[in-house]
């Protein structure tokens, strides 16, 4: 991808790796947004605002069946950042095509491709894979970092979110959301001081405040995935 | 452009709406001015004005800030001076426009021109977290976030500081803005039967050092309705002592805080119990 670079007067081009949702869809297309719904009706707003990437490769669409389908799921909040698994498709108005996607399912996440143009930019292996945020997140902050474990050590609060491709910690009281492990990382843990959580997410198992037992509220947990389930239990 | 006797800019700021900011603008402004200090409170809430209203200036009102931004009236036009404290003045918003007339060059412009010419600038900001509140927090050295004891206003506060710590010209120059807490619509009693939050849960939730607790108080409401801040119109009133001690510690003068408790004995003898 190193010779993606393109310079033209001034103006440089760099390319670079990202992390986002993707979508499967898979024939009848009916049935697979009625399941996205149920998904949806536990967490209205889980994937509004996060990059949701659509992989085609295992359905076959037209080009208006394309067009319907990224309306469809627009009608929920989600917008579609790009396609992958089709042919070059001339509809106007469809997402761009996505070439070069790789799964992060091992904890080490895919490098960004380094970008030769920028100077003096640390490289990403250099780098402790760890965030450290020594203030408060507050209500409406969205602090994510899929490089690695995220520490903050004051309280996030009610609204805000964490995402982390590696484990949270946070030594303040978790009001908000915490999704830990979003790159595909099982091993990937929640810990707080004290828990008030809104939601708890690891990989892409989650619990809204409404499913998580009230005896563990107030104190130290942990969370983590057993299996396919999230599992929640006091620190003490 | 910053000289030595530059003003600080306070901006009084909740996100939600209701709590009580220009009440408080208007009290801490008349505070200030009382204890000596050459203060002028501006109105951000461009179309939907209330600190004329509550200062008591609204029959006085010929230019306002959109019309110094918009270069339309010059600033010593537009100030109103307070008829009970003559170094006591008011910038008011515009009524006819909306916030969209608010420039972020416009408004640097006229807060400069202030700074020099007094010692505290207080801009009552809108609710909300539009143009109108990131507008009226942009130049401030220190916040006043005004809440009241409950969960929707307390997080609401919460977003704000998070703005006050990222949009502001202090926090892009990587400093802090200087904030403090004002909890106001106090009820001692509700407190004291665990109705309403308890003022060390709204200090853990939003960590910020506190400036005041004002009590709900019926005299808050009958001075805004005679147009006189509370600090004027009953400054021995509950609330008004509030408010003056906060203006005290904002001058930065150390005075112990004390939470309000319902003293009058029905309730205590009713309940058996004091506010924490």
């Amino acid at each position: 991808m190193s010779d993606l670079i393109i310079q033209r007067q001034s103006l440089k081009f760099r390319a670079r790796t990202y992390t986002a949702f993707v979508f499967t869809p898979r024939a009848p297309i009916a049935d697979w947004l009625m399941d996205l719904d149920a998904t949806l009706e536990r967490s209205k707003s889980f994937f509004t605002g996060h990059a949701v990437a659509l992989d085609l490769s295992a359905v076959r669409l037209s080009p208006n069946g394309i067009a319907h389908l990224v309306a469809s799921l627009e009608e929920r909040n989600i917008r579609v950042l790009g396609i992958e698994g089709v042919e070059p498709i001339e509809a106007a108005g469809l997402p761009p095509i996505l070439r070069g996607g790789r799964g992060t399912q091992d904890p080490d996440l895919p490098e960004p491709e380094p970008a030769p143009a920028t100077e003096g930019a640390p490289r990403g292996r250099e780098q402790p894979a760890s965030l450290l945020i020594e203030e408060p997140v507050r209500s409406g902050q969205s602090v994510a970092f899929v490089e690695g474990d995220v520490t903050v050590l004051g309280s996030v609060g009610s609204g805000a979110e964490i995402i982390a491709g590696g484990s949270i910690h946070i030594y303040g009281t978790l009001r908000g959301q915490a999704m830990a492990g979003v790159t595909g990382n099982r091993r990937a843990r929640i810990f707080c001081h004290r828990f008030e959580a809104e939601l708890l997410a690891i990989g892409s198992y989650y619990k809204t405040a409404d499913e998580i037992d009230d005896s563990v509220r107030s104190g130290p947990i942990q969370a983590w995935l057993d299996g396919n389930t999230l599992k929640i239990s006091a620190m003490n | 452009m910053k000289d030595k006797k530059s003003a600080r800019v306070v901006v009084v700021t909740s996100g939600k709406g209701g709590v009580g900011k220009t009440t408080s603008t208007a009290a801490l402004g008349a505070a200030l001015a009382h204890l000596g200090e050459k203060v002028v409170v501006i109105d951000f809430d461009v179309g939907l004005r209330n600190l004329d209203l509550v200062m008591g200036a609204e029959r006085r009102v010929v230019f306002d800030l959109i019309n110094v931004i918009h270069g339309v009236a010059k600033l010593p036009q537009a100030l109103i001076r307070d008829k009970r404290l003559e170094n006591l003045h008011l910038l008011p918003a515009s009524q006819t426009r909306d916030k969209d007339a608010l420039s972020e060059e416009g408004v640097a412009k006229v807060i400069a021109e202030l700074r020099s010419k007094f010692d505290w600038i207080i801009c009552d900001s809108p609710a909300g977290i539009e143009r109108g509140a990131t507008l009226a927090m942009r130049y401030a050295d220190t916040a006043i976030i005004v809440t009241n004891p409950e969960v929707s206003s307390v997080r609401d506060s919460d977003r704000i500081i998070g703005l006050l710590d990222s949009k502001t010209e202090k926090a892009e120059r990587g400093e802090y803005v200087d904030k403090h807490l004002l909890v106001t619509r106090y009820h001692p009693w509700r407190a004291a039967r665990g109705e309403m939050l308890a003022i060390d849960d709204v200090l853990e939730i939003l960590s910020v050092p506190l400036l005041g607790i004002i009590p709900e108080s019926e005299e808050v409401l009958r001075a805004s309705n005679v147009g006189s801040p509370v600090t004027l119109n009953s400054p021995v009133s509950p609330p008004a002592r509030a408010y003056f001690e906060a203006a005290r510690r904002l001058k930065g003068e150390t005075i112990p805080m004390h939470v309000p408790s319902e003293s009058r004995g029905i309730f205590n003898k009713l309940f058996g119990r004091k506010a924490a």
